[in-house]
């Protein structure tokens, strides 16, 4: 934590949608923002007609909605005009192919158009729309497949045939694989979007869903147990608006870029929803991560509010500041992070070598939206995630001895960070696990499970998970999850997994195997079994969720029922006191 | 050193992060963050180990020019001392 305190310049109070915090905070039940006004009183909202129809004979059809970057640098240009009748083709595909309102779509995929279009048009249709992300490996996709009961899924090709072929058969409720890149005489099941795409009703309706009805399925990661889906409903949209236009400072003048996957729910929620909600242009870039790259785009497109994360920044803090120098970047006005807290160095290095401070946000899957922010008109805390949204209640609570929730006013105490239950985006259960969801409400608050602190203004600033969920790169991993997928390997007995701090991505997974008995333990063949390992989980989990690192025990610390022990892992790896060990029945060796 | 040598040890430096890729998993003129599925961590380590086999050291401004099997190949034929 740092004393440094980052203050604004007066011109960006006058200019910002949220001016004066403290009084936009206590006004907002009576007098909400006019760009989401209209929308609580409505029974029935349609997120794609927020974010596309509702733009159409309005001065902006024609306008630039979304420019799409090739990894070969060309271009292809959607207004919100072509993007309505993309996404009506879509939803009539899906209607074409017998599915209806309420069925489960799926993608997997890189950054390509038809993924974006995909992605409202099955909103459109009334469908429930659930992203995974294309470096997930067989294991992750089909376990959240499974358990969201998927009825369709979209991807390309080259991913189909990696990681989907050979099981997808199997999953009752899987009808359709409708492929982006895919032409021609396909397997059966199998379909060339593009084709379906030209035959599709380029006028087909918005469904006029229920605002309580489900639009969004998300998959995170819990630490027992398998991935939980998380519901989110069409209502979700307000708060998208609401936190684009407060926390993002969004503008429909702003050329937007929000560098998150859209397999991941920044890159839903941010990367999707929300800047075409706000009538903003968005720019989608399908590459990967490259520092020139990065900098010629803010460049080039005139990025003027970019939205990405903290690893992304701590590669560009890597290159050092001499490469920024060889770009214009005067057209960027607001930029922000999230994903896990941003280290207070970048937020000042952004000031430094940018010109402009990174604004860290919170939010979770479970929240749909920005809770918690810093704000373009008021003073940043370096390290601190900042104060919460107009319309949000946080706290810091704990646990009395009836083990009720109650909040704690001193500042600086450290507490579970909660939030008032009932706001619009707030999620609405873990698909068929009503006691998990249960559980995660208390005394009126929802639980975020991270463990934060308020100082006397009423910044938020992070200290850890009450969990053993490991935060890399912005997303979470759920040890059992790696877990699970070592103990398939036939010489493997036992493994604990947990995240151990990095520098460029906050946290890295590590893996601690115990062999069985009759595996060979000379130093050449654990060496090779490593490796052998690596490959093994890697194949399985994909990068994304495959540690990085895989170290030999004889033995695991373990409970009297066995469990191991992440926790008292963990402090030995990291030198901290190793806690109350009364539990402790079998050590590590 | 020959082609075929770099060759070799641009595979093993794979390998060292990606023990389950072979060499025909691999079209040669594709992204090998995406041909070797390799996330931003590995490919630093990824770097760190082409440094370690071959001398050759990668800096931000190379990328552009190594992101494909193909490309890495013919820079670091330049570059090996």
């Amino acid at each position: 934590m740092t004393e440094t305190i980052i203050d604004k310049p007066p011109h960006r109070q006058v200019t910002s949608n949220l001016t004066d915090y403290h009084e936009c905070y206590t006004s907002f039940s009576t007098e909400p923002p006019s760009a989401v006004s209209d929308l609580p009183n409505r029974p029935t909202i349609n997120i794609a007609y927020e974010a596309v129809d509702r733009h159409l004979n309005t001065d902006i059809e024609d306008k630039l909605a979304l420019r799409w970057l090739s990894k070969q640098d060309e271009i292809v240009d959607f207004s919100y005009r072509d993007l309505a009748e993309q996404t009506s083709r879509f939803a009539s595909v899906l209607h074409r192919l017998g599915f209806e309102r309420g069925d489960r779509v799926f993608s997997l995929a890189g950054r390509l158009p038809l993924l974006y279009i995909s992605a409202l048009g099955t909103l459109k249709s009334g469908c429930v729309f659930t992203p995974l992300f294309s470096a997930f490996g067989p294991e992750p996709i089909r376990s959240r497949m499974e358990i969201g009961e998927a009825n369709v899924l979209i991807t390309t090709m080259g991913l189909y045939r990696k990681k989907v072929a050979s099981w997808w058969h199997e999953l009752p409720y899987l009808k359709a694989i409708l492929l982006i890149d895919g032409s021609g005489e396909l397997e059966e099941g199998c379909y060339a979007l593009p084709e379906l795409m030209d035959q599709g009703d380029p006028y087909y309706p918005c469904v006029n869903t229920q605002k309580d009805e489900m639009a969004l399925l998300h998959f995170t990661s819990g630490t027992t147990g398998k991935p939980k889906g998380v519901m989110h409903i069409h209502q979700a949209v307000e708060e998208h608006k609401i936190s684009a236009y407060y926390a993002l400072d969004l503008h429909p003048s702003d050329i937007y870029w929000c560098t998150a996957d859209p397999g991941w729910v920044t890159g839903t929620s941010y990367g999707i929803i929300a800047p075409l909600c706000m009538g903003a242009t968005m720019i989608v870039d399908e590459a990967e991560f490259e520092v020139e790259r990065w900098y010629r785009i803010l460049q080039d497109q005139h990025i003027t509010v970019w939205y990405t994360a903290p690893t992304a920044i701590r590669m560009l803090m890597r290159a050092g500041s001499e490469i920024r120098q060889g770009y214009d970047l005067s057209a960027l006005h607001f930029i922000a992070s999230v994903g896990e807290p941003l280290n207070p160095e970048a937020v000042i290095w952004g000031e430094k070598t940018l010109g402009l401070p990174f604004h860290d946000n919170w939010w979770q899957t479970e929240t749909g939206a920005i809770m918690i922010a810093n704000y373009a008109s008021q003073a940043i805390k370096p390290g601190s995630m900042g104060l919460p949204l107009p319309g949000i209640t946080a706290g810091i609570v704990k646990r009395n001895e009836q083990g009720d929730v109650e909040e704690v006013h001193k500042p600086m105490e450290v507490g579970e960070l909660a939030l008032k239950q009932g706001w619009p985006s707030m999620f609405r259960g873990y698909l068929h696990q009503s006691e998990r969801y249960e559980r995660c409400f208390n005394n009126g608050w929802y639980l975020s499970g991270d463990q934060a602190m308020r100082d006397e203004q009423g910044y938020y600033w992070f200290v850890g998970r009450v969990d053993d969920l490991i935060k890399s790169s912005g997303h979470l991993i759920g040890p059992f999850e790696v877990e699970s997928a070592l103990m398939e390997h036939s010489s493997v007995a036992e493994v604990g997994v947990i995240g151990i701090p990095d520098e460029l991505t906050g946290e890295m997974v590590k893996a601690y195997v115990a062999l069985k008995p009759d595996v060979e333990q000379t130093e050449q063949t654990l060496q090779a079994l490593q490796k052998e390992l690596k490959g093994f989980a890697r194949k399985r989990l994909g990068a994304a969720v495959a540690p990085k690192e895989i170290v030999f025990r004889q033995n695991l610390p373990k409970t009297r029922s066995g469990k191991i022990m992440r926790r008292l892992l963990k402090a030995r790896e990291l030198g901290l006191p190793e806690g109350d060990i009364s539990t402790l029945e079998s050590d590590e060796q | 050193m020959k082609n075929h040598e770099i060759k070799a040890l641009l595979l093993k430096a794979i390998q060292e992060i990606a023990p389950e890729i072979e060499l025909e998993d691999i079209d040669l003129e594709e992204d090998l963050r995406d041909e070797c599925d390799l996330d931003s961590m590995d490919f630093l380590n990824y770097l760190i180990e082409i440094k370690k086999l071959t001398g050759v050291k990668i800096t931000e401004r190379d990328y552009p020019n190594v992101n494909t099997f193909k490309k890495m190949l013919a820079h670091l034929e330049q570059n090996i001392a």
